[in-house]
């Protein structure tokens, strides 16, 4: 059984003592920084990523999925306590979970999410470690053109599955790829869109705009915002358990949402976010039992399967980034980023030349996720009580966090600059209803895809057909162009329309 | 001509500006062809194209019927200003500014004047609450980052440091 072996050789890495504590701080931090209102995923990464840096590879990368889950999960807690989803995942579970919350099940609505999402990360793990031999085989498999296509496949898929007008979405990610280009071209070393700038030469960093965009445009959009309309914690939590008829209900939706999840993960394209999504939908179509509570009005159900499926589909995104080097959303993107300073190239090379590495980052997600379990469920009173922190000590810690976390990067002031016009600009398309998330996503791929386009056009001398002769590049284009009619079609876009419309 | 969302008019006209600035840019590098691209061909693709989409954006903004309200609504300037100024401020302070002669005045200062300069930005500000919140912070990050961290951080001036 070679799963068995290669789980138990990641397993002999991840579970010493020291690495176990990286895991465990990961998600504490991950957790405290996640919870605080206003701050996604994303933004938490970026400002703790510095933490990591005096870390080996193999502890560095433990301590930031211990970050990431502890992030999500922190979000959650947000999202039901607080009515604030973090990022576009949660939304649906602010749905049920902050009605749930406002009747007083709060702690058993958190005990949910996180004993959905501990199984279904459980599940996740398992079906990551059985795909990525397989698949990496089929990655070698891959030229030039096969991953450009690739590419164009994860852009689409991410401009499908965001919420918001389509053609908008598609001009941030063409923005996001423009700014990916800042600094030397690799094939002919010009320095382009520099400025004379020594700094940018070597790029914009990753952090500075996730820091920027993220960090400083949403806290300045919060400020911005009139104090009533900010939701301020007021329930209190009592009793964490939830009941028997509680766990009967929530069983076969966990089963559902983890399914759907995994399903939906490995597409490249932000499958976390459609897989709570439709998850939500499938347990809404779902008959109720005799006596149980509708949806919408704080159903435990709403909470259990979109968290599960969330979990799930974020294990499984990490398969095409781990095969491929592809990410498929803007947190494994930020991933990228993270696993780059720390001079690993994702992508198939990683699990032949450095199994080690490999299978101690599969094993240390489920260490991650188990950890969360251990911290948050007893824990869970100091997270609400920092969530009754008032907003104004809380901003300008966010903001110092911030710049910190920006200059420790390269301890270069002028990171600090850049953030400063980032933030700017992230409050500019917050103001004119341009979501951010998929500009990471094209920034990261940016380089990427220049560098596969010339080589294919290279290798084909010119002929732009290379993309659709090979059968493997036509079939991921082929998915593609499927994926982009299927939105446009009128029933399936009204359909969208009313799913993202839940939100509101 | 009636704009029918603002938002989406004015996020068209940013894409549109961006996109030909960007493709004006790459026209100073040389462009190839298509075997052999040089630097300035795939910049120069993609900013025409994010032209056009700010353009098709725009367009919509101005034909097409939408219920949701669009308005992108007043700018909350004063975060906006004391926010980026604390961030600089913290910037200038932390690493000095040898322009103008200011030496590195070091993390615990910088971190006073963010404090101090961000809270501004909120709806009520007391000095005594916001030196408070400074001290705990200067205290927190200084255990956090250089004690535990051992981040290279300047602390004091450099003038008191030598």
């Amino acid at each position: 059984m070679d799963l068995i072996a290669n789980l138990s050789l990641g397993f002999g890495v991840a579970f010493t003592p020291i690495n176990l504590m990286y895991a465990f701080v990961g998600c504490l931090l991950g957790t405290l920084i996640g919870v605080l209102p206003g701050i996604g995923p994303v933004a938490t990464i970026a400002m703790l990523l510095p933490a990591t840096y005096a870390l080996p590879p193999v502890s560095a990368l433990i301590m930031l999925a211990g970050i990431y889950y502890g992030a999500q999960y922190g979000g959650s807690t947000t999202a039901i306590l607080v009515n604030l989803p973090g990022e576009s995942s949660s939304v649906v579970t602010v749905i049920d979970g902050y009605q749930m919350a406002r009747k007083g099940r709060a702690g058993p609505a958190l005990a949910a999410a996180g004993l959905g999402s501990f199984f279904a990360g459980c599940v996740g793990t398992l079906i990551l470690a059985a795909f990525a031999a397989p698949l990496t085989e089929v990655a070698f498999k891959f030229g030039p053109a096969e991953y450009f296509s690739l590419m164009i496949l994860g852009l689409i898929g991410a401009v499908v599955l965001a919420s918001g007008s389509l053609l908008k979405a598609v001009a941030m990610i063409v923005l996001g790829l423009l700014l990916g280009l800042v600094g030397t071209d690799v094939n002919s070393g010009a320095a382009r869109f520099s400025f004379d700038i020594p700094e940018l030469t070597d790029g914009i960093g990753f952090i500075v705009i996730a820091m920027g965009v993220f960090g400083y445009g949403e806290i300045i959009s919060n400020l911005g915002k009139h104090v009533s309309e900010r939701e301020v914690f007021t329930a209190k939590v009592t009793g964490l358990m939830p009941t028997k008829e509680d766990f009967r209900n929530m069983v076969p939706a966990v089963l559902r949402g983890t399914a759907l999840g995994s399903a939906l993960g490995i597409l490249p394209g932000g499958g976390a976010v459609m897989a709570a999504f439709a998850a939500y939908t499938v347990e809404k179509k779902t008959k109720l039992r005799p006596g149980e509570v509708p949806f919408g009005k704080g159903n435990i159900r709403g909470v259990a399967a979109p968290e599960s499926a969330n979990n799930a589909g974020s294990q499984t995104s990490f398969i095409p980034l781990l095969t491929l080097g592809i990410p498929p959303n803007a947190v494994m993107a930020l991933m990228v980023g993270a696993m780059t300073i720390h001079n690993i190239q994702p992508g198939p090379q990683v699990m032949t030349s450095n199994p080690e590495l490999f299978w101690g980052l599969i094993a240390s997600m489920w260490i991650g996720n188990a950890m969360l379990i251990i911290l948050n469920l007893p824990l869970i009173g100091i997270w609400i009580k920092l969530l009754s922190v008032p907003y104004k000590y809380l901003f300008p810690a966010i903001v110092l966090f911030c710049a910190i976390g920006v200059y420790s990067t390269n301890n270069n002031t002028f990171d600090i600059w850049m953030v400063a016009i980032f933030g700017v600009v992230g409050y500019l398309f917050i103001k004119l209803g341009a979501e951010p998330a998929p500009l990471l996503l094209g920034f990261i791929l940016g380089p990427m895809m220049e560098e596969h386009m010339r080589r294919a056009l290279l290798l084909s001398r010119g002929d732009w057909s290379v993309f659709v002769t090979r059968p493997l590049s036509a079939s991921l284009l082929a998915v593609a162009a499927l994926l982009l009619v299927l939105v446009l079609l009128p029933a399936v876009k009204s359909k969208r329309e009313e799913a993202f419309a839940e939100e509101d | 001509m009636n704009i029918k969302s603002q938002k989406d008019f004015f996020a068209g006209l940013m894409f549109m500006s961006v996109g030909v600035a960007f493709a004006w840019g790459a026209t100073n590098y040389p462009i190839g062809d298509g075997a052999r691209m040089g630097p300035g061909y795939f910049p120069l693709v993609l900013g025409v194209l994010l032209a056009i989409l700010g353009g098709l954006i725009t367009f919509q903004a101005l034909v097409l019927e939408t219920e949701v309200d669009n308005k992108i609504g007043a700018f909350a300037w004063k975060p906006l200003i004391f926010i980026i100024l604390a961030n600089v401020v913290f910037g200038v302070l932390l690493g000095g500014l040898p322009s103008i002669g200011l030496p590195p005045m070091g993390m615990v200062i910088a971190i006073y004047a963010l404090t101090l300069i961000a809270s501004a930005a909120g709806d009520e500000f007391s000095i005594k609450t916001c030196l408070i919140l400074a001290s705990v912070l200067a205290v927190g990050s200084y255990l956090a980052f250089i004690v535990v961290l051992k981040l290279q951080f300047p602390v004091w001036p450099a003038f008191i440091t030598g």
